[in-house]
C-alpha cells in the first residue's frame, strides 16, 4: 500500500491506462501543460506529449462529440469537462450521441468512452461551479455513472471506466481531490455494480455516495457512541446500482438514510428511497429518510454550507429512523 | 485526359448512382402512403441525388461519415444494401439496426457509417471525431459530415470546424443545401448567405458548387478530399439543391412557391446528366434503360424482402443498450 491523494491515484489510473493501450488519450480544456484545472494530469503530457494530453478550446459539445466518433472509429477516449456543471453544453452529445448509438444502431456502434467530470460543494464557487448534477445523466439508458468517494475506487473505477466498451460518466467530487488514503500497489480494477460497506453496522443503514460517505462516517461514529450501530454503504457506481447489497442491509437493518449532497428533489435518494419503499415494505420499521441538498440554488458564501447536509442533518436523520 | 477530368465508366456510375437513389427514395414514400413503413417519419433526398453521388463515389474505403436525418441517398452512394435499408425503414428485424433505428438512424460499421442522426447539426462533432482517428493514426483516410442548410446556424457546428481546424483534421463539413429548414426557407434563418466566407473565417479550404450539376459536386470533392488526405486540414463544401417533395413525405409544401418549386423541378439533376452523357456519345439508351430496369429490381427486391422480413419481438426491447449489461437488481430494483 502506498498513501496517496484522490487527484493522484486517478492520476495513476490515466497513467497506467495510457501507458497500457496506445488508444488511450484524453482530451479537455486545459488537460496538457495546465494540467488540469484540479491538477489530476499534471506532469503527464511530459510522459505522453501533447498528442495523447489533447488540450482543446473550450467548447464542450465538441468535445463529447469528437470523443464519441473517436470512440466509434477505435480509440478509447477519455474526454473532460472541467465542471459538471458545464454538462449542459453538451447534453446533446451526451445524452442523445453517446448514450444512444449502440442501442439506434441495433448493436453495431459501440462508445467506450468516459466522460470525466467534477462536481460538488466546497470551494465556495457559487451556483455554476458546485452542483451535483448525477440525476440527469443516471436518467438516461444507455450510459454508466460512477462516483468514487475513496482514492483507492478513485484508481480502480478509472480504469474499469477506461476499459469498458460503453459510456461512462466518470463523476470526480472536488472536495476530495486533496484527500490521502491508500492505495494498493499492485493493479486493481474495482468492478461496475459493486457497493462498498465503507462501515458495518445492525441497526441502521445509511446509504450514501461520493463526498457524503465521509460525512456519514463521522455521523455513524457519533451514533455509536449513543448505542446506534450504523451501517454506512458506498454504491460507488450509480448505474448499475448494487441493489443486492442494498438489499441485503435492509434486510438485516429494517431502517434506512439515504443521503446524498444533491438538491432533494427527484434526487437518487428518491428513487433509491422509493425502490426500498415498493419493494422492501415488509422489512422496513420505519418510513425511509431522505436527506438532501436544500432545493436553491448553491450560494456563493458562508451560506454555501447551509445548502448541503451536514453531519449533523445525518445525525438527526438516524436518530429519526432508529426510533429515537 | 486532364487531371480533373471524370473518365466515361465513372461518369456512368455517377448517373447510375442518382437513379438508384431516386427508385429507392420514390419507392420508400410510396411504401409510406400506404402505411408499410414504421413510424410517423419520413424524409426523402429526392432532387439531392447529385450530392449523394458525387461526394459519395469521391469517397475511398476507410473514409467514414456521419449524416443528418435525410441520409438515405447517401449511404446508398457509399454502398449501402437496399435490402438492409428498406427492412430498417420497415421497421423490421433484417434492418441494418434490427428496426431499433428506423428510417432516421440507419448505421453500417461495415461501409464507415458512423449513424444517421435526428438531431440537427448532432452529428457534426461525431464526424469531426472520426477525423481525429484518422490523424491520430496518421491514415489519409477522411470524415465527411453530411448536414442540411438548417444546422449552418447550430453552435456546434461552428465549435467542430474550428476544432478540426486547429488540429488539421481530415475532415469535410458537408452542407446539403436544399433550402429549407423544414418550412423555413434559408434567407429567413440565416442573416447571411455568404457561406463560403464563414468556411474561410475559421481557416476551412471552402468551396460552393451547384449541388444540380453531379460533375461539379464529384470535381469539386476530390479537390477538396486531395487537401484533407495530404495532411492540410479540413474543408467546408456548400452544395445547393433543393428537396422536391416536403418536410416530411406527406408536407405538402404550403409555404413554397409552386414557381420556385417549378423552377428547381426544371433542373431535375438526372434527366439533364443523362442527356448530356447520350449526347456526348458517352452511354447510349440502351445502357440507360438497362441501368434503370437494374435499379427497379433492386428496389422491387428491397421491398419484398423487407415485407418478408420478421417484426422485431418484445424480447428485444432490452438488447444493445450496453455492450456490458451488468445485472446488479437483486431481487429489487
Amino acid at each position: 500500500m502506498s498513501v496517496m491523494m484522490y487527484r493522484e491515484a486517478l492520476r495513476l489510473a490515466l497513467y497506467e491506462e495510457m501507458k497500457r493501450d496506445d488508444r488511450v488519450f484524453l482530451a479537455g480544456e486545459d488537460v496538457g501543460s495546465y494540467g488540469g484545472a484540479y491538477a489530476v494530469s499534471r506532469g503527464l503530457i511530459q510522459e505522453f506529449g501533447s498528442e495523447r494530453l489533447v488540450g482543446t478550446p473550450i467548447s464542450e459539445a465538441a468535445i463529447i462529440g469528437m470523443g464519441i466518433g473517436a470512440a466509434m472509429t477505435g480509440l478509447r477516449p477519455v474526454v473532460e469537462l472541467m465542471y459538471i456543471d458545464f454538462v449542459g453544453l453538451a447534453m446533446d452529445q451526451i445524452a442523445n450521441q453517446a448514450a444512444k448509438f449502440r442501442y439506434m444502431s441495433g448493436g453495431q456502434l459501440k462508445i467506450p468512452m468516459v466522460m470525466r467530470m467534477q462536481g460538488g460543494t466546497g470551494r465556495s464557487a457559487g451556483a455554476q461551479h458546485s452542483q451535483s448534477l448525477e440525476a440527469w445523466l443516471v436518467h438516461i439508458p444507455g450510459l454508466r455513472v460512477v462516483m468514487p468517494a475513496s482514492a483507492r475506487d478513485a484508481r480502480g473505477l478509472l480504469k474499469t471506466a477506461i476499459r469498458s466498451d460503453d459510456p461512462v460518466v466518470f463523476i470526480e467530487h472536488k472536495g476530495l481531490y486533496a484527500k490521502k488514503e491508500e492505495v494498493p500497489e499492485e493493479e486493481e480494477l474495482v468492478p461496475f455494480g459493486k457497493a462498498r460497506i465503507a462501515r458495518s453496522g445492525s441497526d441502521v443503514t445509511l446509504i450514501t455516495y461520493s463526498r457524503m460517505v465521509y460525512t456519514a462516517l463521522e455521523a455513524a461514529e457519533e451514533a455509536s457512541a449513543g448505542g446506534i450501530d450504523v451501517e454506512v454503504i458506498d454504491l460507488r457506481t450509480l448505474n448499475p446500482l448494487d441493489y443486492h447489497t442494498i438489499e441485503k442491509s435492509v434486510r438485516k437493518t429494517g431502517t434506512v438514510v439515504v443521503a446524498y449532497e444533491a438538491h432533494r428533489n427527484v434526487g437518487m435518494g428518491s428513487e433509491i428511497s422509493a425502490r426500498i419503499g415498493e419493494e422492501l415494505m415488509d422489512v422496513l420499521k420505519h418510513p425511509v429518510v431522505r436527506i438532501g441538498g436544500k432545493d436553491v440554488p448553491i450560494p456563493a458564501t458562508v451560506l454555501e454550507k447551509y445548502s448541503i447536509p451536514q453531519k449533523q442533518d445525518l445525525l438527526e436523520g438516524i436518530e429519526q429512523a432508529a426510533g429515537r | 485526359m486532364g487531371k480533373n477530368d471524370i473518365d466515361s465508366r465513372t461518369k456512368r456510375s455517377l448517373l447510375r448512382t442518382m437513379v438508384r437513389i431516386r427508385e429507392f427514395e420514390d419507392s420508400v414514400g410510396e411504401m409510406h402512403l400506404r402505411g408499410l413503413t414504421a413510424g410517423s417519419m419520413l424524409h426523402l433526398s429526392v432532387g439531392e441525388e447529385a450530392i449523394a453521388a458525387g461526394i459519395g463515389l469521391a469517397m475511398q474505403e476507410g473514409d467514414v461519415f456521419t449524416t443528418h436525418h435525410r441520409g438515405h441517398g447517401i449511404f446508398i452512394a457509399r454502398g449501402g444494401e437496399m435490402n438492409r435499408m428498406m427492412a430498417e425503414i420497415f421497421g423490421k428485424s433484417d434492418g441494418y439496426c434490427r428496426g431499433k433505428g428506423g428510417s432516421m438512424h440507419i448505421a453500417d460499421v461495415h461501409y464507415g457509417h458512423l449513424g444517421a442522426n435526428a438531431i440537427v447539426g448532432g452529428n457534426i462533432a461525431i464526424a469531426m471525431g472520426g477525423g481525429f482517428t484518422q490523424n491520430y493514426r496518421k491514415t489519409s483516410n477522411v470524415s465527411v459530415a453530411f448536414f442540411g442548410d438548417g444546422a449552418l446556424n447550430q453552435g456546434v457546428l461552428y465549435e467542430s470546424m474550428n476544432m478540426a481546424a486547429l488540429w488539421d483534421l481530415p475532415v469535410m463539413f458537408a452542407v446539403v443545401n436544399n433550402q429549407y429548414g423544414m418550412g423555413t426557407r434559408i434567407d429567413r434563418a440565416s442573416a447571411s448567405q455568404e457561406f463560403v466566407k464563414r468556411g474561410e473565417s475559421f481557416g476551412l479550404r471552402s468551396l460552393q458548387v451547384d449541388g444540380m450539376d453531379v460533375e461539379a459536386v464529384y470535381q469539386g470533392a476530390n479537390r477538396l478530399f486531395e487537401h484533407s488526405r495530404s495532411g492540410k486540414g479540413p474543408t467546408f463544401f456548400i452544395c445547393d439543391a433543393y428537396r422536391f417533395y416536403g418536410h416530411g413525405r406527406k408536407d405538402p409544401s404550403p409555404y413554397r412557391e409552386k414557381n420556385e418549386e417549378k423552377k428547381w423541378w426544371d433542373r431535375d439533376p438526372i434527366p439533364a446528366y443523362k442527356d448530356t452523357l447520350i449526347s456526348a456519345d458517352l452511354i447510349s439508351d440502351a445502357d440507360y434503360q438497362e441501368d434503370l430496369d437494374a435499379a427497379k429490381a433492386e428496389v422491387a427486391d428491397a421491398v419484398e424482402f423487407a415485407k418478408n422480413s420478421q417484426v422485431p419481438e418484445e424480447n428485444d426491447l432490452y438488447t444493445y443498450v450496453y455492450v456490458d449489461p451488468i445485472d446488479a437488481s437483486g431481487t429489487i430494483g
